[in-house]
Formats: structure tokens, C-alpha cells, sequence
């Protein structure tokens, strides 16, 4: 942008203009520098966090999340002028830095932006402004008037943010309006002066705003130019440094907090990062009991989180009325850092976060399925946090008395049921299923080519029989060489780690691990979407593992399992992702083309699934919890399925059985609503004259004749 | 043998159900002695308990004395060393007094102590044999005690059904004199009582009573319905109090509530004595349990086997049938 | 305040199902988990609650064998200062009293001001507490469901009928049998245990203690079990077996021939 004038050049104030804007320069970017210095210090005290593998895989997020936005797009109204503004920013990035420079160098151009390129980066960064200012007139309405949900603030999380990011939206139209008045006025005067005019996009804010003065005296011009200077040199300044104060530091860190983002679903981080199983015993404290035991990325969590409330409105505690609400945990903790460890000011040591920041309640109340996670325009974590922070309770023994009975059991007796041992595979050895069909035990005498892992519920709880001798008759039809562990096996111990007891977990692992291996099985298959996650994320040396589901679409597509009609014609089939098999480990398809093979099923789709499917109301260990809550997590599903125009909800979880067939009963909608397994459902629907090859091969077919 | 004595529970003028059990229990011991009953306490009321236990008792030992104006186990086990003979054998209902007084009382007269016994089988020479339970009732036990210095047998109420034994003779013997001074390392301050909570479940004829098989909070309500139409009121077991589903004003129990009912539904309860010992007045009992072997049963009039969340929604519909109300 | 709390190592009620063994003179014991008694637990609980109100150290004592130091060590994990076994073969076959005799003998070797048991074990017996006290010749009180510390004495509550709480202040020092609910016990871990799987827990003898021979043992028990049964049934309930509606509509006819359904 060739200026006649030039700020540099301006004499009005005390000091030459360019000293004046040297100055102020110096000072803005030297106050950044300290502030974001000063934000550095609880990340260098935190706790280590390796996140510089894989650089690779990680620019592709980058690329995908932070330069595409990705997960912007989820909320259509918002996402859209998130995309506008994003756009706009990183387009004027450049003529910022231009303008800026201007004023201490007249005559600066860019490299590379000289000459006709120059030009069309100018029209098109002009409409860019433009539309950043509408954007942030449309936003700051949105916020004053229509008041979407997500954005308030219950009192006893703290004030309103609304003043605070009106006042920033304000800010950065402002600076638009600045930088627009700066180039009108610029254009206006050399039109004046008879000098070659810089075009300026039609119908944007310069052009406007040319227009609007372009009839003033030449005087009046250069003092417009120049305060519009001086205003846009200011706002930067106190823009960029007032970010690292609130939820706009997003703007810095979100590119870091995606580039370290976690690459993998369904794990959890250890219990310290390199610190092996082995050497546990060592560590003095586990998990999170003050804020610096939280490692670096999750402190970096805290400064990105941008407030925008998708997390919590997606939450299905918080949904519920249970005291959580992922947001908040950040939101929070980021308060705390800042007040901890102050700009201005020594670092101070805090409290415990439980009891101060935190409520027991809160943390015991999320059922880790990641609704959150997967919101998150910033890729911001909390299971782990979450995780972390039960450790830390765990350590303490500060565990509701709800919970500690069922850990004792598991402790005891391998479940949370407080069952003998011996009765575990009891479901398999009822006289009528036995004769229709045989279970072995597999062990070191008996192998198998396949475990079927039954796990506690599906082994004990009276209704999940039903679940367990469906998938037995289904695999046993499909002709596989399966057996179970029976007595040997313990619960997988998933929502034991997740609740913090992690030594308990790691026994409760390597009793299987070592039992399973003993069993000389090759690979493994449930029924249970939370054992699957733990065989194949939290178990180190298990064989592979699939979810029924998956099995059962194989051998349909390969026309080894054929349906007869649908039974029931009045019935309408609603599928009910399971968080364990769907948002965490991405199987929504197979068991919809289970269903969709059976001829006349009707299926609906609810408002919620696949990936933004509404969690039950949690497995394991959270069955046992009594949260406080307005209502259950089942109840809001149940009505979910009702108004799909569903009657029969399909679930492949046999917690998310028990968790709906509950919510039927206490909703009311008994005789209206009812659910049933996936795998039940094709035990129903299987046509058993059809013997497929392997079972006649395997001779073990019970199928047919 | 040496004299039995019936511990007499009493509450100001009013003489507790178990000095009637009492005397069956001591019968069962020694048929040929009747049982001295021996009843502490201060003033009118204990002159008026005296005077009603001469229908039922032959001989009545009054020992009055100011200390033992509430019944202080710590002050009333000093006086009962003082005026029991050795080698007495003294019952006392197992509650929660009996437990507070028995076992030190054993030690001071250094005489056997059996707590909570539910049958007696007899005595042999010096040896008593009696049925007790173990593991919260889950077994029973036959247990001889050696009676030669004497005996403190704590006694289940309601395990012995009362028996009125109308004596030949009957006198009250003052023994207060017998008595020294009293210290109270262990003094009396107050009873608080229990918050009545707006249902007072002792003053209903028919009573839904749920226990842990109801399995969460939110099926409470299931009862709560069925309730509703039957005219009758929740009460519950204690574990249901403990997992705070029910307030401790619902409690049937030994550490509960008493109640009196003419229906008991017992749903879900598997039927231990502590819950048993706050039904009195035999009414009719219905038990409802997943449990085929749910003690339940044993003391139920009639019996069903199944899932109280299934079977009372089914009651429920029922019930508004024949009341003419439209089934939900 | 130096506090004792006397815990027991029982097969767990929740966890397992108590059935006779085939011979019929005992229950079965082979597949049973144990772990301390919970009115026990409740009780080391509190007495971590009062030391760490008022100071002091927490002492647990168990009398039995090596299979009970698990519950000692679990009792340590839990926070208490120290953790003592009382084993000697000579203690084998005691009864309730013979028990409360070597307890007797233990705490007359060290100095406590406030000693507390679990209100009952699996016998149900409810006596080791009353018997410990009238040796010691301490106040007790039974049932305890809340202490406060008042002026060097303590002010407890008592869980008496009706749910209602009979309030006594008590000298020390003095003797508390502990009712289940009185607080919520701190959790203990895996982890917890680990970390005091190498603190030494003394074991005590007879001579140790100065136990008197015929005092304890099978020879001075005066109680005695004789065996175990499963009462045969009477004739119990009159069982229905029909439909579910067929029951239920039975079982309504019986309640309203009473008196419900108004």
C-alpha cells in the first residue's frame, strides 16, 4: 500500500510518528512476549506429556481441524461464521503485519505482494474485512439477543460471559473498521491529489467508507488516516495482549492444542508417563490433587478452550442435571491458573483442586463417553483429566461408599457383583440352552481357535443371559470353534481404570491376560462394547478382538447368515449407538446393515447417533454410582426413540440394555417401548436351515438338520 | 438348678411384650421353678409395673432406686450384681439394652453369656443347649452353654411366643436395700427422637414394604403406586434406609419402627430377624422375592416367587381394575 | 488420645453364599473371600477421624493367626499408626469371654484412653466389647452411632428403637461398640495395601501378654458350638404358582378380604 502520507511521516504528536509507532511496537510485542512468558511457567511445572511423535500425522490434523475446521461445520449457524472469521483472519494476517509495519517504514510492501499480486491480495483482504466486521455484528446479536443456551453460565460456575465477548467482538470491529478507515482515507487522498488510486473492492467497508469521506478537505483526510492509524496500531496491541486473558487466547494456542491433540480414541494416558507398570509402586502420589500434577497439554487444554459450550451441550450428565459440564472443568481450572500463577506477580501454591475448583460429585459423575471430545472445535481433552482426577481420589480413599462395595468385589471376586467364581459361566450351562447349544470352557486341556470374552454383566445379571446365549447359538451356527474362559475370566476391568483404580485394573488385566493366553486362543469376540474397548486399547498383549457386530455384518454380506421376515410388521426399529462401539471405536455401519438385512425391518434414525449418539447412562462401575441428577440419561434416550417413531430400541451393549430397559420402566412407557439386543434380534431372525460351509467343515454345526 | 429371672423391660408404666416371651423361654429351661421377674426402675411407674406382673409372675423383685429412673444398662448392671443370688440364671431380651448390659453383667456375676438365642432345646445337669444363628441368619447353630455359676441369656424377641402362665401365688419382694451406691461413669443426657417425617407408616393397616431387591431409587416409586391404591403406606428394611432411598421415619425394624398392620407386604425383603422384629401383632404376611430360599418365606402366610420390579406393576394394574380405575 | 480398635477377620456376607459343607458339621469354607468385619471397619474409621480432631495414634489388634494379618494390613493401609497380632495356639477354641480375657491382657500392657470394637461379627454375638469393658472395668456403651469430644469425656449418641438416639456422656477411659453407618469409611486400594506391605506387625503370645493359661482355650470355654444346620423348613408360607396375573390377582383378593384396597 503505497502511502502519500505516511504515519511515520506525521508530526501532530510529541514525538515524531514513526518513534511514536516504533514505540508503541516495541512495547505491544515486548508486553506479549512477557504475558505469554508468564502463561508458560505452570507448563514448565507441570507434568511431562510426549506429544512430538509422529509429526506427520499430526500436520494432518492441523490441517484438517485447525486450517479446515473441521468440526466447525457440527453447529451450522455458529460453525459457519466461526469458518467466515477464521478465513478472515488468517487472510489479513499479512496486510496487518503490512500495515503495522508501514508506519515506521513508509513505503513498506511485503515481498511478494508488490505489483499486481499486491492488488488482488488488497480487494480480496478488503472483503475480508468486510465481512469479519458483519461477522462480528452478527455475533454480538446473537449473543445480546437471541442468547443461545450453550453460552450461559449457571451461577455457581461463576458471571455471565457475555459482556466480556461483546466487549472482544467489539474490539475486533474496531480494528476492521480501522484498518478500512486507514485504507479509505489513504485512497481518498490520493484522489485528491490527482495520484494513482488504489482500487478498492467494490461494496466493501474501505470502498464504503471512501466513499463516505472521499468529500472531505485533504486536512481532514490525513487526520482521519492517522488517528485511524494510531487506533488500529492500539487495538492490535491491546487485542494481542489482552488474549492470553480469557478464552481468546484460543486464538495463539489452538494451533498447538490441536498439533498435540491425542491420536488415538478409547486409550487413556498411564498413570505417569514413562513410568512403566512395574516401577508404579515408586511413584509417591497418583493422579491429579493439584493443579500442577496435570501434565503440560492439559494445562494447554485450559488456556484453548473457547467457552463455546457444544461440549456441555452435548453432555449427557450435564443433560441429566448431574453436577457436570465439560466446559466448566476448563473454564474453571483455567481461572485458577490465572490466578495462581499471575502475570503480574509470584506464582502461588494452591489448594487441592477436589473441594475447591472441583466437586467430588462432578468428577464421579462422567461415564467417559466422549461426546465431549468429539464436539470440541479445539480438540480439547477430558477424559483423561477426568481419569486423572479419580486416581487422585482413589489415592486419597475419598471413593462414595456407593462405589467401594463393587471395587471390594471385584477385588474379592473378580466382578462387581460380589458372585462366586464358579458360578460364572452358570448362563452356559442351563439344561435347555445346553441342548440346543454347547459352550466349552477353554483353558490349557481345551483350546479353541476363538475366545468368546463374556465378561460380569452378560455373565451374571439374569436379563444379559439372554445376550450371551444368543451370541453362542449365532457363532456357533456361523460354525466358529469358540469357547469361553469361564471361571477363569475376570471382568475386564474397563470402567475400573476409568474410575481411577488403576492397580486394580492392571491385576484384573494380567489375570486375563495370562488366562487368555493360557487358553491358546487366536483371536477374541464379545458381545460387550466395554470389554471390547479394554481387549483392545487398555490390554497390551491380547489377541485381536472383534464385537459381534462386526461379525455377524461379515458373515451376512458373505450370505453365510440369512433372515427370514421380520416378525413383528407394527414394530419400528430404532438403533441405539453404543458410546464403546460407536464414538469410540467408529463401528456405526455394521450393525446397521445387521439390521437393514432383515427383510421388512423398518428402522428409523434418531435425531442423536452415530457420532453424536446420547449416552444411556454409562456401564461398569457407573451402573453402581447414585449421582445426584434430575433425571436419568436412560429417560432422555428412551424419548429420543419415541420421537423418532421408534417402538423398539436395538442395542449392541448389555449395559445399554440394562440402562434403557430401565428408563422404560421408571418413563412409563412400558407396553409402548421396548428394547432388544442386536444379537438377540438375529437369534430371532436367523434362518437355521442355511448350514454354512465352515460349520460342515468344522462338523460342529448346530444348525439345520 | 438354680432360680431363672426374667429381666423386665419396661417403659415407664408400661411392661414390654418380651416379660410375657420371657416366661415361656424360662419354662423351657426348668419347667418345674416359675421365673422371678426382676424389674428396676424409680416411683410410680415401677409400682405400677410390679403390680401388673403379679397376673403373670409369681415372685416380682423391686429395685427401686433414683439412679434407676432411666434404664441406665451401666447403673442397672451394677445394682443386678448386687441383689441377683450366685448363680442365678438371668434372661434378657437381645435389643438394643440387652446387648448395652448382658455381656458386662456375664463378666461381673462370672457367669456364661449366650447372646441371642431363638430356641432352647434343654437343659442336661449344668449344660443348657440352645439354638442360636450365624451369618445374619443365613445358618443356625446348636450351642451348650455351662450354666454351674450361672448363666445371662439374651433372648430374640419374638422368637418365643408369649405364654400367659396365670401363678398360684404372687408377692413382691423389695430388695432396693440390697443395693449400694450407684456410681455413673456412663451418665444419661437425652433422647432425641427420630423425625416423624410426614407418614407415620405405624398407624396403617396395610403396608407396602420394600427392601434392597428394589435395586434402585428410582423403583420406589413402583411401591409408591401400588400404594396408592391399596390405601396403604410405604415403609422399608434398614439397608434401604442406609442407601438413603427411604428416609429412617419408613423403617420397620429393631432399630426402626414398630408397626401393626393387619397386611404386610414384604417386597424384596429377604427377611432377617432385625426387620421381622418390628412387625408385631401377626398380621397377614405376603413375601414377594426373586429368592425361592428367602427366609422370607418361612415366616410369610403366603408366598410368591418373583421379580417385585415385574410383580408389582402387575399389582398395581390390578389393583385400579378392580378398584373401576383405568389401568395406566 | 490413644485409641484401640479390637477388628476381626470374617468371611464376607456380600460376597459369598454360607452353605453347609458335606459332612454337615461346618459351613463351607473353601471357596469363601474374607475380609475385616464391617462393623470393625466403621470403627477404625472413626478412630482415624477422632485422632486426626483431637491427635494421638490409632492402634488395631486382632486376636487369630497368620491368615489374619491381611486385615491388619488393610487396617494400616487405611491410615492407622499401628497394627498388632495376638496369636498363640493356646488361644485356639476361646469363646466370646476367653477372647475379651486376652484382650483384657493386651490392653492392660499399654495405655489407651478410648477403646472401640465393631458392635457384632458374623456370630452376631455382640460381646467381646461389654465383656472387655466390665474386665477392664471401663464404661461402655453399645450401639454407638456418633461421638463428640467434650472436656476430656465424650458425648456419644446410641442407636436405640424407633430410630431414635439416646445421648450419654461417657468417662474415659472407656469402651465403644461401634454401629455400621456411623461415617462413610475411607476407600482403600490395591495400591494402599502395597505401599504397607512392608511395615512389621508384631505378633504377641500368651506369654507376651501374661495371659493365664486356664483362662482361655477350648478347656475354659464355657460357650460352645456344637455344630451347624439348616433348620428344616416349616411348613412356611403357602407359595403360589400360578401366572404372574394369576398371582397377583390372588394376592389382591387376599388383601382386600383384610381389610386393603379401600
Amino acid at each position: 500500500m503505497v502511502g502519500i502520507y505516511s504515519p511515520s511521516l506525521s508530526s501532530e504528536w510529541l514525538v515524531p510518528g514513526r518513534n511514536l509507532f516504533l514505540t508503541i511496537h516495541v512495547l505491544g510485542v515486548a508486553c506479549f512476549v512477557y504475558i505469554v512468558a508468564k502463561r508458560f511457567v505452570p507448563l514448565v511445572r507441570a507434568e511431562g506429556d510426549p506429544r512430538f511423535d509422529r509429526p506427520l500425522t499430526r500436520l494432518g490434523k492441523v490441517f484438517k481441524f485447525w486450517l479446515g475446521q473441521w468440526k466447525h461445520p457440527r453447529y451450522r449457524f455458529a460453525g459457519t461464521l466461526h469458518i467466515l472469521i477464521f478465513a478472515g483472519f488468517l487472510l489479513l494476517a499479512t496486510r496487518a503485519f503490512s500495515v503495522l509495519i508501514v508506519g515506521v517504514s513508509p513505503g513498506f510492501v511485503m515481498p511478494g505482494l508488490s505489483g499486481e499480486s499486491g492488488r488482488v491480495y488488497d480487494l480480496i483482504t478488503d472483503y475480508a474485512a468486510t465481512i469479519v466486521f458483519l461477522c462480528m455484528v452478527v455475533a454480538a446479536i446473537r449473543r445480546l439477543v437471541f442468547k443461545p443456551a450453550r453460552y450461559a453460565v449457571p451461577a455457581k460456575y461463576g458471571k455471565s460471559r457475555t459482556a466480556d465477548a461483546v466487549f472482544l467482538l467489539g474490539l475486533i470491529a474496531v480494528l476492521m473498521i480501522a484498518d478500512s478507515l486507514f485504507a479509505a482515507s489513504n485512497a481518498a487522498g490520493h484522489a485528491l491529489q490527482d495520484q494513482p488510486i488504489e482500487a478498492l473492492a467494490v461494496f466493501s467497508l474501505p470502498w464504503m467508507l471512501k466513499i463516505a469521506i472521499g468529500s472531505m478537505p485533504l486536512a481532514t483526510l490525513w487526520a482521519l488516516n492517522v488517528t485511524a492509524y494510531l487506533v488500529h496500531e492500539v487495538t492490535f496491541y491491546f487485542l494481542l495482549c489482552y488474549r492470553p486473558f480469557g478464552i481468546q487466547f484460543h486464538v495463539e494456542t489452538s494451533l498447538f492444542s490441536i498439533y498435540f491433540a491425542k491420536l488415538e480414541r478409547g486409550t487413556l494416558k498411564p498413570v505417569r508417563w514413562g513410568v512403566p507398570d512395574e516401577r508404579l509402586d515408586q511413584v509417591k502420589s497418583f493422579g491429579v490433587k493439584t493443579f500442577e500434577d496435570f501434565t503440560w497439554k492439559h494445562i494447554l487444554d485450559f488456556y484453548s478452550c473457547a467457552d463455546c459450550g457444544r461440549c456441555a451441550d452435548n453432555c449427557p450428565a450435564n443433560a441429566a442435571g448431574r453436577p457436570l459440564a465439560p466446559r466448566f472443568l476448563s473454564i474453571k481450572a483455567r481461572d485458577y491458573a490465572f490466578q495462581h500463577y499471575p502475570v503480574l506477580g509470584k506464582a502461588n501454591n494452591g489448594k487441592p483442586l477436589i473441594g475447591n475448583i472441583y466437586s467430588e460429585d462432578e468428577v464421579w459423575s462422567c461415564t467417559t463417553c466422549g461426546a465431549c471430545e468429539e464436539e470440541c472445535p479445539l480438540l480439547v481433552e477430558y477424559i483423561d483429566k477426568i481419569v486423572d482426577l479419580r486416581r487422585g481420589m482413589i489415592d486419597d480413599g475419598n471413593v462414595p461408599q456407593s462405589l467401594q462395595k463393587p471395587l471390594k468385589a471385584l477385588e474379592n471376586r473378580g466382578n462387581p457383583y460380589g458372585k462366586m467364581e464358579k458360578k460364572k459361566a452358570d448362563w452356559a450351562k442351563a439344561e435347555e440352552f445346553q441342548r440346543t447349544c454347547k459352550v466349552n470352557t477353554v483353558d490349557g486341556n481345551n483350546s479353541a481357535g476363538t475366545l468368546y470374552f463374556v465378561d460380569s454383566i452378560t455373565s451374571y445379571d439374569d436379563r444379559m443371559h439372554s445376550i450371551g446365549r444368543s451370541t453362542s447359538r449365532i457363532l456357533s451356527h456361523i460354525g466358529e470353534d469358540f469357547g469361553i474362559l469361564g471361571a477363569a475370566e475376570k471382568d475386564s476391568g474397563h470402567e475400573v481404570r476409568r474410575f481411577g483404580e488403576e492397580m486394580l485394573f492392571m491385576a484384573l488385566r494380567d489375570h486375563n491376560t495370562d488366562a487368555i493366553k493360557a487358553s491358546g486362543v487366536q483371536r477374541i469376540v464379545t458381545s460387550d462394547p466395554h470389554a471390547y474397548n479394554a481387549l483392545k486399547h487398555d490390554y497390551k498383549d491380547a489377541p485381536p478382538v472383534e464385537h459381534i457386530s462386526q461379525v455377524i455384518a461379515r458373515e451376512v454380506r458373505s450370505g453365510n447368515i440369512q433372515f427370514h421376515r421380520v416378525e413383528n410388521e407394527d414394530k419400528v426399529y430404532a438403533y441405539h449407538d453404543p458410546c464403546y462401539l460407536g464414538r469410540h471405536n467408529q463401528i456405526y455401519d455394521e450393525p446397521r446393515a445387521v439390521l437393514d438385512a432383515i427383510p421388512g425391518l423398518k428402522r428409523v434414525e434418531m435425531k442423536r447417533s452415530r457420532d453424536r449418539s446420547f449416552c444411556c447412562g454409562g456401564g461398569g462401575l457407573m451402573l453402581f454410582y447414585e449421582p445426584k441428577e434430575e433425571q436419568r440419561m436412560g429417560v432422555l434416550r428412551v424419548r429420543m426413540a419415541a420421537e423418532a417413531g421408534a417402538n423398539v430400541i436395538v442395542t449392541a451393549c448389555p449395559f445399554c440394555m440394562a440402562n434403557i430397559e430401565d428408563a422404560i420402566k421408571v418413563a412409563g412407557l412400558e407396553g409402548t417401548m421396548s428394547a432388544i439386543d442386536l444379537t438377540e434380534l438375529v437369534d430371532q431372525h436367523m434362518v437355521r436351515e442355511v448350514c454354512p460351509v465352515k460349520a460342515m467343515e468344522l462338523e460342529t454345526a448346530t444348525c439345520g438338520g | 438348678m438354680a432360680r431363672i429371672f426374667s429381666y423386665i423391660v419396661h417403659k415407664g408404666d408400661t411392661v414390654d411384650d418380651s416379660a410375657a416371651e420371657l416366661t415361656a423361654v424360662a419354662r423351657r429351661i426348668d419347667p418345674s421353678a416359675p421365673p422371678i421377674a426382676i424389674v428396676a426402675g424409680w416411683g410410680a411407674g415401677l409400682d405400677a409395673v410390679c403390680n401388673s406382673l403379679l397376673s403373670s409372675y409369681g415372685e416380682v423383685w423391686k429395685v427401686a432406686n433414683e439412679a434407676l429412673d432411666y434404664p441406665n444398662a451401666e447403673v442397672v448392671r451394677q445394682a443386678l450384681v448386687s441383689v441377683l443370688p450366685p448363680n442365678s440364671i438371668l434372661l434378657v431380651p437381645h435389643d438394643h439394652f440387652g446387648i448395652d448390659l448382658s455381656p458386662g453383667l456375664s463378666i461381673k456375676l462370672n457367669a456364661a453369656f449366650v447372646p441371642d438365642v431363638l430356641g432352647i432345646d434343654g437343659a442336661e445337669g449344668n449344660s443348657l443347649r440352645v439354638v442360636r444363628q450365624e451369618f445374619g441368619g443365613q445358618v443356625s447353630a446348636h450351642v451348650r452353654c455351662d450354666i454351674t455359676s450361672g448363666a445371662v441369656i439374651n433372648i430374640r424377641p419374638g422368637a418365643f411366643k408369649p405364654e400367659q402362665v396365670t401363678p398360684i401365688s404372687s408377692m413382691i419382694i423389695d430388695k432396693s436395700s440390697a443395693v449400694g451406691a450407684l456410681t455413673a461413669r456412663r451418665r444419661y443426657l437425652e433422647t432425641i427422637v427420630a423425625e416423624a417425617g410426614n407418614v407415620d407408616i405405624t398407624k396403617h393397616s396395610v403396608l407396602v414394604s420394600i427392601g434392597r431387591g428394589m435395586q434402585e431409587k428410582d423403583n420406589v416409586v413402583l411401591a409408591e403406586e401400588l400404594a396408592e391404591v391399596l390405601g396403604a403406606a410405604v415403609s422399608c428394611s434398614r439397608p434401604v434406609v442406609d442407601a438413603k432411598w427411604m428416609e429412617k421415619s419408613r423403617q420397620v425394624g429393631s432399630s426402626g419402627k414398630t408397626v401393626k398392620p393387619k397386611v404386610y407386604l414384604a417386597c424384596g425383603i429377604s427377611g432377617a430377624f432385625q426387620h421381622l422384629a418390628g412387625i408385631k401383632g401377626n398380621p397377614f404376611l405376603i413375601a414377594i422375592n426373586k429368592n425361592p430360599k428367602a427366609p422370607i418365606f418361612q415366616v410369610a402366610d403366603v408366598g410368591v416367587v418373583d421379580d417385585i420390579l415385574e410383580f408389582l406393576p402387575e399389582l398395581t394394574n390390578k389393583a385400579r381394575e378392580m378398584r373401576g380405575v383405568a389401568a395406566k | 488420645m490413644e485409641i484401640l480398635v479390637c477388628v476381626r477377620r470374617v468371611p464376607d456376607t456380600s460376597e459369598n453364599e454360607i452353605e453347609l459343607n458335606p459332612a454337615g458339621n461346618d459351613i463351607e469354607r473353601e471357596e469363601l473371600v474374607y475380609s475385616v468385619n464391617e462393623a470393625d471397619n466403621y470403627a477404625v474409621e472413626e478412630a482415624l477421624q477422632i485422632r486426626d480432631r483431637v491427635g494421638g495414634n490409632v492402634t488395631v489388634v486382632t486376636v487369630g493367626g497368620e491368615d489374619d494379618e491381611e486385615v491388619l494390613r488393610r487396617e494400616l493401609a487405611m491410615g492407622v499408626n499401628q497394627a498388632v497380632l495376638v496369636s498363640d495356639e493356646a488361644f485356639s477354641g476361646s469363646d466370646g469371654r476367653g477372647i475379651a480375657t486376652i484382650l483384657k491382657d493386651f490392653v492392660q500392657k499399654g495405655r489407651y484412653d478410648l477403646i472401640l470394637t465393631g458392635v457384632q461379627a458374623d456370630d452376631g454375638a455382640a460381646q467381646v466389647g461389654g465383656m472387655l469393658a466390665a474386665m477392664l472395668d471401663y464404661p461402655f456403651a453399645s450401639l454407638v452411632n456418633s461421638i463428640t469430644e467434650e472436656d476430656g469425656k465424650l458425648k456419644v449418641s446410641r442407636e436405640i428403637e424407633g430410630g431414635n438416639r439416646e445421648i450419654n456422656e461417657i468417662d474415659l477411659p472407656c469402651v465403644l461398640s461401634i454401629q455400621t453407618g456411623i461415617n462413610e469409611p475411607r476407600y482403600v486400594g490395591m495400591r494402599g495395601i502395597r505401599q504397607v506391605a512392608s511395615v512389621p506387625i508384631p505378633t504377641l503370645g500368651a506369654s507376651d501378654l501374661g495371659v493365664e493359661k486356664d483362662s482361655i482355650g477350648e478347656a475354659a470355654a464355657k460357650v460352645k458350638r456344637v455344630d451347624y444346620f439348616v433348620p428344616a423348613l416349616s411348613k412356611g408360607a403357602e407359595m403360589l404358582r400360578g401366572s404372574r396375573e394369576e398371582n397377583a390377582q390372588k394376592v389382591l383378593e387376599l388383601v382386600a378380604a383384610r381389610g386393603g384396597l379401600k
